[in-house]
């Protein structure tokens, strides 16, 4: 997307409203604006673009509509799915979940473990990913979840669901995958990959922001955390957000239809940026796996400068992009992701990630190409560290 | 987020470099926390102004600025000027910095304190009780940074 001749390579961050998203919103905005929980004509026509909506989704990744639920983001997605499961189950008390998923799962299973749980961080290998066997080996009778994320945000490694979902099967353990970041570029069969439950969200695939996902299976048990009217079949009471809604399912619908030919289009892009970058610039390697990764991911650590840094000077060019970096964060602390993928920190700091989508050229990428390593000898000039 | 001239100091350094044959140096911060600052001075004839001041620090935008901005508070300033400039001299200078960047103003005024006591104490130059403490607070606060984020891995690892 190039507004005002800026290069947007912050992709996993979040993604414009695709304009025939915003069309397709625009009428449940305005004319079409009712309250799903109404009698009257207004509110039929709300409740039925919402089943509409919620069909295109579950179709998507092969389940039944009444499987689906809407919320407000994918965290809180995340947050239902771990302290649902564990008030509707209350007499398990193991949780296992990897130790890179997102914050928002994270922080969910060690506030379940203040409550006494007992939680299982699930180590990963180099490129951030979970050994199969890690979670058999972690299963006790206790264990009432395993989540992990379909593909990691920072670094994009796509983790071996299916496999894990077998493990899951087997133990008769809920699993539960958090899928902010692939929906709409990897296929997703909720059968076939034995998942119990799984998140997406609408603005990391050109949807509008508010909106998200929570696919509960046929007979997993599940204790609302938002109380009201009672909507979403109980699970998640607030007024319906239909025009959110409409856009999500539009923006499904064109990832559906485009998500082959553009994967292929920006797995080229990356793996050339991948490429020209180890070769351009010396000192950095590629962070998550070289093969099994997000499409649009890409992400590198630079040798003794700071990602903050690296970031601020590709912005003052007019590129935005993200780093993993603690002076980025607002808790001065660096990425987990990256500790976890055994990274010292003092590495860490220097990692930048670029994020590609829909709007992403290859003049994007000769641009960067071109930047990139300007941006790194400056940073190395001021360095102490050559 | 930052100041304009935060930012405009973090694309144009002042004063980046090291500098040849200096009388003092500081190194101050830590490479597993994220920040580094090398603090280089060069005294007049007279031995009383900072005749050139340069800098070399790994860092974020906050850490390269104040860097820079400290190295211009600095230059031509006594000794004793230059020991009193403080954190919020840089934070005023630079128009204000995020409240969690403040610590890389504190790195700034470290870096300079210990390239004075470098000096000063190749030199036997009298050391003020104020720098000879100052000094003992950001050797003890070396050790405690190192820790950090090995608390953190051995955290992990327990699980």
């Amino acid at each position: 997307m190039k507004t005002n001749n800026k290069i947007y390579l912050d992709y996993a961050a979040t993604t414009p409203v695709d304009s025939k998203v915003a069309k397709a919103m625009e009428p449940y905005l305005t004319e079409k604006f009712g309250n799903t929980a109404s009698l009257h004509s207004f509110g039929i026509e709300a409740k039925e673009v919402l089943e509409k909506s919620r069909k295109i989704i579950s179709d998507t990744i092969k389940a039944k509509a009444s499987e689906i639920i809407f919320t407000s983001s994918a965290t809180e997605s995340n947050n239902l799915a771990l302290k649902g499961l564990a008030m509707a189950y209350p007499n398990k008390k193991h949780i296992i979940v990897s130790s890179v998923e997102h914050d928002c799962v994270l922080t969910s299973a060690s506030w379940l473990e203040s409550q006494g749980y007992k939680l299982t961080l699930l180590k990963v290998d180099e490129y951030g990913m979970v050994k199969p066997k890690d979670v058999e080996n972690a299963i006790t009778k206790d264990t009432l979840l395993v989540s992990v994320m379909h593909a990691n945000n920072e670094v994009g490694t796509i983790q071996p669901i299916t496999e894990i979902g077998k493990i899951c099967k087997k133990h008769d353990v809920l699993f539960h995958t958090d899928a902010a970041q692939s929906f709409g570029k990897l296929a997703i069969d909720v059968n076939r990959m034995n998942i119990d439950l799984l998140t997406a969200s609408s603005h990391k695939m050109y949807g509008p922001k508010g909106v998200a996902i929570l696919y509960i299976r046929t007979g997993v048990k599940i204790k609302p955390i938002l109380h009201g009217g009672g909507h979403e079949n109980v699970l998640r009471s607030s007024t319906v957000n239909v025009p959110a809604i409409v856009g999500f399912a539009k923006a499904v619908e064109i990832c559906n239809k485009e998500a082959k030919y553009e994967n292929e289009r920006l797995i080229k892009l990356r793996d050339k940026l991948i490429k020209d970058v180890l070769k351009k610039i010396p000192d950095v390697k590629l962070n998550g796996h070289p093969k099994l990764r997000l499409p649009n991911n890409i992400n590198f650590r630079f040798k003794h400068i700071e990602g903050e840094a690296i970031i601020m000077l590709l912005d003052s060019m007019g590129i935005a992009a993200s780093t993993g970096s603690a002076c980025s964060s607002p808790k001065l602390q660096v990425s987990h992701v990256l500790l976890s993928c055994g990274i010292p920190a003092e590495e860490a700091h220097g990692s930048l990630r670029i994020s590609l989508g829909r709007w992403t050229t290859d003049d994007d990428i000769k641009i960067l190409l071109d930047k990139l390593p300007k941006v790194v000898s400056k940073l190395r000039e001021l360095s102490p560290f050559k | 987020m930052y100041s304009s001239k935060t930012l405009n100091n973090f694309t144009n350094p002042k004063n980046y470099g090291k500098l040849k044959n200096p009388d003092g140096v500081g190194k101050v911060g830590n490479v597993v926390c994220g920040d580094v600052m090398y603090l280089y001075i060069k005294l007049d004839k007279d031995k009383k102004k900072i005749k050139d001041i340069g800098f070399e620090t790994f860092g974020c935008v906050a850490a390269i600025a104040t860097s820079s901005e400290i190295t211009e508070l600095a230059k031509g300033k006594t000794l004793k000027q230059a020991s009193n400039i403080k954190k919020d001299d840089i934070v005023k200078s630079l128009g204000g910095l995020p409240p969690v960047k403040i610590h890389c103003s504190i790195l700034a005024v470290d870096a300079l304190a210990e390239a004075i006591y470098d000096y000063s104490k190749k030199n036997n130059q009298p050391i003020s009780a104020d720098l000879e403490k100052k000094h003992e607070r950001i050797d003890q606060e070396k050790k405690i940074i190192e820790c950090k984020y090995k608390d953190w891995t051995d955290a992990q690892s327990v699980h």
